[in-house]
């Protein structure tokens, strides 16, 4: 905001404060990439370091993995076509989309707190061994920045209903797409190195 | 975003964008599912496959290119992805050559969770 005041005194194109922001907003996103890279390197190392308790093969169905994987790529999708319709002025369509994305996301969330539940369920908690710390830790801070993005989605749905799209609205709607696709990358190496590298030799 | 930026693609590469995804994410699953891929190439399959996905949505949802406008992003990226490279090469490097150099432990993991 205080930059958008800044460029804005400048009597500068809207052009530059929109782009800065996004720039900005790109690089605390590297910066969260930086903490997935840790908590992937603790994984990578640990990810042996069952205890005599179950490994990813007895513990993950990957038809399961795969659904949620479905969800949050569909959501991006309808993220980006909710994009469009705010680029087009078109209110009705952003929120529609939007309100698809958000249940998406939702279903996402679902589906990892059922399978959370259902490993400390089974005596496969965090706790168990330092594999499935590694494992909790990783995918749950995944899914706390899911968990994130959906309040944010509410958030900017109310604040289109109740702004409509002037141009802050527009540039905290690029943040969170950002975001979102942010989240959907990281999910990609989630469900190859987490869950498909367990079933491979 | 202003109107004059590339940043928001089109229907048309978001479409492309998804079509690729979903092909890349069943080819993996498939990959490891079936028994189509031999079990040795597995493990390098799914790692081409998650760095051609990476790639996509970079470009089809993120919108990282060469265009003016995205340059900035695009270079503070090229820079994560070093830093990302050395942490997680780094960490798998140092930490597997101590566990190969670890002196052998005369007590299973089942006595040493009795000493608890």
């Amino acid at each position: 905001m205080s930059t958008t005041l800044a460029t804005a005194g400048h009597g500068h194109a809207e052009h530059d404060d929109g782009s800065m922001t996004t720039v900005g907003f790109w690089i605390y996103l590297m910066s969260d990439c930086l903490i997935f890279a840790t908590l992937f390197a603790t994984f990578g190392v640990l990810a042996g370091a069952t205890a005599g308790g179950p490994g990813g093969r007895e513990l993950f169905s990957l038809p399961f993995v795969l659904t949620e994987t479905m969800l949050l790529l569909l959501s991006s999708f309808t993220f980006g076509a909710g994009m469009l319709g705010a680029a087009a002025g078109r209110r009705r369509v952003l929120l529609g989309w939007l309100a698809v994305t958000f249940l998406l996301g939702l279903g996402f969330i679902v589906m990892e707190v059922h399978e959370f539940v259902e490993l400390i369920h089974d005596g496969a908690g965090p706790s168990r061994s330092a594999f499935l710390s590694a494992y909790f830790g990783l995918v749950g801070t995944h899914g706390l920045h899911v968990l994130s993005g959906l309040i944010w989605l509410g958030v900017m749905m109310h604040q289109v209903l109740r702004f409509g799209l002037d141009g802050i609205v527009r540039r905290r709607l690029a943040c969170l797409s950002l975001f979102w696709h942010f989240l959907d990358l990281i999910w990609i190496c989630v469900f190859t190195f987490v869950y498909l590298r367990e079933f491979t030799p | 975003m202003s109107h004059d930026t590339q940043a928001h693609g089109s229907m048309r590469s978001y479409l492309s964008g998804f079509i690729l995804s979903v092909a890349l994410t069943l080819a993996s699953f498939g990959a490891v599912m079936s028994n189509v891929v031999p079990a040795s190439a597995r493990l390098a399959l799914i790692v081409t496959l998650c760095v051609a996905q990476l790639f996509v949505q970079l470009v089809y949802f993120l919108h990282l290119g060469s265009a003016r406008s995205q340059r900035a992003n695009t270079a503070i990226f090229a820079c994560t992805t070093f830093l990302i490279a050395v942490v997680v090469a780094g960490s798998l490097w140092v930490m597997h050559n101590a566990n190969v150099n670890m002196m052998p432990m005369p007590m299973s993991v089942h006595q040493a969770m009795m000493h608890e």
